[in-house]
């Protein structure tokens, strides 16, 4: 449906994306007992780091090779070997989950090569998962090299099954769901009596608890067990188009059939999942799910109200901008501007007339050219806000001006029921109403097009 | 030419730790090599940016690849009172092409366009790894594009991975010593003119201390880089004394400013009582030294019994709750020390502090505040700090936001004192403001609950 243009500055101005590696090692940290290793400058480790501190509000298990002036030039093995090696000696950690960096990769390191190496010569690495993925900076945004890693840990450590396990199904999830995504997914599937896989699983391990030791690694997450049996599950549900090669390499590696789900917000498309678990599982649903479902239409009958005609304006990579845009479309609302960080399959299918592959700048432009009454995008969008006097309705990641970003929860019949009632009290509370001298005479508004009645005009 | 740059900061003759190095140690540099797997910290191009982006009206704009400033922009608090241009995300976010044909016309489009939309007096424009390694040559296209586009575009040579935040700050002050500093001069010079260096009003410090100045008639001419605009930074030259508030980011900047210009420098700090105090003294004392009104000492003693009279009087209060709690200390650098004596004003025991980014000096007057039972730790492992917690050998911990979450699931009270944090805590009046917050999260009634089993916890569950 929407024309895919990319911005044409050379100047990026205020931006939307973030980097691949970051993603890469954000999907690690759905890993249990994981260390991500970003295979660069220890400033790579450092923005991320302070990144993910803001967001999750959490102690991030985050590692670098720091590389060096000499390193950079003689080659990074031996850094990336001590780091293997310290991480192993300062934690019990089960895997170390390695992202290249925009430098390591311009220098063009043989990764392979190098884990090979490493572990001829490190016998007591043994039992430490090493998963490797090339991820530069300079190409693809922070959902390609969460993809990426997925797909590695799916190539690198899933084991082909002789049989598969009645009921096991894997979930895997995009860098678009919230560790609060992530619970509202393991229900449904287990409200169907099968039992998840779901990798990677940031509910286990950035949810928010609080363990009663220190650990120095991730603690809670898919576990390197749970990936290896993933070959023996009956079926694959990848959500988010992110997610269809990690779900392709499965079946390759496993021959495990799979279903990719471009999006589970909106009462359509949740009905789509329930009725894959159905014809997965071979039970009807249950009365939990029916209740949530007609939750979810009352939801959509108090809330429609506010968003018929609303002009939204949306930043956000690429499966959310579908997933967000999509719902949006489907309450009425009018995605004006629609920004993303890169290019993707799913645009195609964004319901507004452009997707602009940019930055917030081009984002603040459209949003204020089309008169767009909400913005949704990150925390990077406040300033946005600020100046156009327009409500902003934080969406993604960074969210780190709010508390609870790790819970905000859009998926299922339950969370869309949450996302109508939060958005559509953002557009009451905001809100126009009329005053005695907005009422301009009649014939000298806008000509009625299509059938349709002008938006007022004020 | 960056080697030699690197080279020429590391040999800092203002820097203690420096001048008692033999000549070979003084050549291998006092980058410690980091340990790859357990290293934290940002790299020069996070120092270059830091010690920089408080220059309110500029654009600063970054070379690289996304993760550089798509990662890292809009992360501090450097506090403006007018323009806003610094807190722009600008950078060529470079791309796999631009990787293989190089990135020097994207940059030098990118500067066009920064100037042709923002119209900053001028760019500064940051180097990164990648850039530096196909060997854009940023000195280069900033100088052709100064000269085209008519306005200062100053290069910032400190890639990551030269080394860390600390020397990115020095080579940050460097890019200042080399293109801005003395290109402009003051409308009007007075006897009382000042630079603050190395503060970057964090928070909005700045404003806690700069009315005390303005009131005894000093005038912050050289903004380094607080809440600076472009020509704060062009005049420094004509100041008549500087003040170094960060003892080690900036020191290569107040050591050079004597050395061309004759401007002398202390070292001071404005956390505390005692040391705001004697700052103050130490600004009017060399002022008169050079030229500014002897009445000034008088004037300046009475603005501190006033303020210090003022202060204690609130403290008072603050001192009967908090005498004897115990504190750690983890953050780096001048506060390393500043910060102990602050807390001892009202009674509150640094029981350990980091003296991982401190000098010698830092570290002996860290040492004399704290008493023999205080720990000076070069490194604190993360698991040492979660037990000390724990186990309740200090009652709080203030730090950065790194480890904001080894005190919080410890479920012990923390405060931010890092360049993240929202609260300001400069002078007579930031010190009762830290004292507060620090009551404030030590009264809290959560820890009580929080310590507390679920009383439920001594039967079964069903799973």
């Amino acid at each position: 449906m929407a024309e895919v243009v990319a911005s044409r500055k050379s100047l990026t101005i205020n931006p939307l994306k973030m980097s691949q590696p970051l993603g890469g090692a954000m999907a690690f940290m759905g890993v249990d007992s994981c260390m991500p290793l970003l295979h660069g400058s220890q400033g790579c480790t450092a923005f991320g780091m302070v990144l993910l501190v803001r967001h999750f509000r959490e102690a991030i298990p985050f590692q670098t090779t720091a590389m060096n002036e000499v390193t950079t030039i003689l080659g990074g093995l031996d850094n990336l070997e001590q780091a293997c090696v310290n991480i192993h000696k300062r934690t019990q950690c089960r895997v170390i989950g390695i992202c290249t960096t925009g430098l390591t990769e311009t220098r063009g390191e043989d990764l392979a090569g190098d884990i090979r190496l490493i572990r001829q010569r490190h016998p007591e690495l043994d039992g430490v998962a090493l998963v490797a993925v090339p991820t530069p900076d300079f190409s693809g945004a922070l959902q390609t090299g969460w993809a990426k890693a997925v797909t590695a840990m799916v190539e690198q450590l899933v084991q082909p099954a002789s049989g598969s396990v009645a009921g096991q199904v894997n979930i895997l999830a995009g860098s678009h769901l919230t560790p609060g995504d992530i619970e509202e997914i393991r229900e449904m599937v287990e409200a169907f009596g099968l039992e998840p896989i779901i990798l990677p699983d940031l509910s286990g391990s950035l949810d928010g608890h609080v363990p009663d030791h220190y650990v120095g690694t991730t603690y809670g997450g898919t576990t390197v067990e749970d990936i290896r049996a993933m070959g023996a599950s009956v079926h694959t549900i990848a959500i988010g188009r992110q997610m269809g090669p990690a779900a392709e390499a499965l079946a390759a590696k496993a021959g495990v059939p799979f279903t990719v789900l471009d999006r589970l917000t909106g009462l359509v498309a949740v009905d789509a999942f329930v009725r894959l678990l159905q014809k997965i599982s071979g039970r009807g649903a249950p009365p939990k799910v029916r209740r949530q479902r007609s939750q979810l239409q009352d939801a959509m009958l108090d809330g429609h109200f506010s968003f018929g005609r609303t002009k939204v304006a949306l930043a956000a990579e690429p499966d959310l901008l579908f997933s967000l845009s999509a719902f949006l479309a489907e309450m009425g609302g009018e995605v004006v501007t629609a920004v993303t960080s890169v290019e993707s399959p799913v645009l195609d299918l964004v319901p507004a007339a452009r997707v602009v592959v940019g930055d917030m700048d081009d984002f603040e432009r459209s949003a204020a050219e089309q008169g767009a009454a909400l913005l949704m995008t990150h925390s990077h969008g406040r300033m946005v806000a600020h100046r156009l006097g327009v409500p902003l309705f934080r969406v993604g990641f960074p969210m780190f001006d709010r508390l609870g970003a790790a819970h905000q929860r859009t998926v299922g019949y339950k969370g869309t029921r949450d996302l109508i009632f939060a958005l559509g009290n953002l557009l009451i509370e905001h809100s126009h109403e009329d005053g005695p001298d907005e009422w301009p005479p009649l014939g000298t508004g806008v000509p009625v097009e299509d059938g349709h009645a002008p938006a007022a005009t004020h | 030419m960056l080697q030699a740059k690197v080279q020429e900061v590391f040999n800092e003759p203002g820097c203690a730790t420096n001048r008692g190095k033999t000549e070979k140690q003084r050549k291998a540099g006092c980058a410690k090599q980091l340990t790859p797997g357990a290293a934290a910290g940002g790299c020069a191009f996070d120092g270059a940016k830091i010690a920089l982006q408080p220059i309110t009206d500029c654009i600063h704009l970054v070379h690289g690849p996304i993760a550089c400033e798509g990662n890292g922009w809009d992360n501090r608090h450097a506090k403006s009172s007018g323009p806003e241009t610094y807190r722009i995300g600008a950078t060529t976010d470079m791309s796999d092409l631009d990787v293989v044909y190089g990135g020097e016309k994207k940059l030098y489009r990118a500067i066009k366009e920064a100037i042709a939309r923002f119209d900053p007096p001028a760019v500064f424009v940051y180097q990164t790894c990648v850039p530096a390694m196909i060997g854009d040559d940023i000195v280069k296209v900033c100088e052709v594009a100064s000269q085209k586009l008519g306005k200062p575009v100053i290069p910032v040579n400190a890639p990551g991975f030269v080394g860390k935040k600390n020397l990115g700050n020095k080579l940050g002050g460097e890019a200042l010593l080399d293109y801005v500093i003395g290109t402009e001069e003051p409308a009007v010079t007075t006897p009382c003119d000042i630079n603050i260096i190395g503060d970057y009003n964090i928070a909005g410090e700045l404003w806690q201390v700069e009315p005390l100045l303005t009131e005894l008639g000093i005038r912050v001419l050289g903004r380094i880089t607080g809440n600076a605009r472009y020509h704060d930074v062009t005049v420094a030259h004509r100041a008549r004394i500087s003040m170094i508030v960060c003892s080690q980011a900036l020191i290569n900047v107040a050591r050079k400013l004597e050395e061309r210009y004759g401007i002398p420098y202390f070292e001071g700090s404005f956390y505390g009582i005692t040391d705001t105090s004697q700052a103050l003294r130490t600004i009017a004392r060399m002022l008169v030294e050079r030229g500014a009104p002897p009445d000034l000492l008088e004037r300046t003693e009475a603005l501190i019994g006033r303020e210090e009279a003022k202060v204690e009087t609130r403290l008072a209060a603050y001192r009967r709750r908090l005498e004897g709690r115990k504190v750690l200390l983890y953050t780096g650098g001048h506060k390393s020390w500043s910060v102990i004596s602050a807390l001892g004003d009202v009674g509150i025991r640094v029981i350990g502090t980091s003296v991982r980014k401190s000098t010698a000096d830092d570290k002996e007057r860290a040492r004399d505040l704290m008493g023999e039972d205080g720990k000076l730790y070069e490194a604190l492992p993360q698991s040492e700090m979660y037990r000390m917690l724990k186990e309740g050998e200090a009652d709080m911990m203030l730090s950065g936001g790194r480890t904001q979450f080894i005190a919080l699931k410890a479920k012990t009270p923390w405060l931010d004192m890092n360049q993240e944090r929202h609260q300001a805590y400069a002078g007579y009046v930031g010190m009762l403001a830290l004292v507060e917050e620090i009551d404030r999260a030590l009264a809290n009634p959560v820890w009580e609950q929080l310590r507390l089993p679920a009383p439920w916890d001594d039967m079964e569950g069903e799973g």
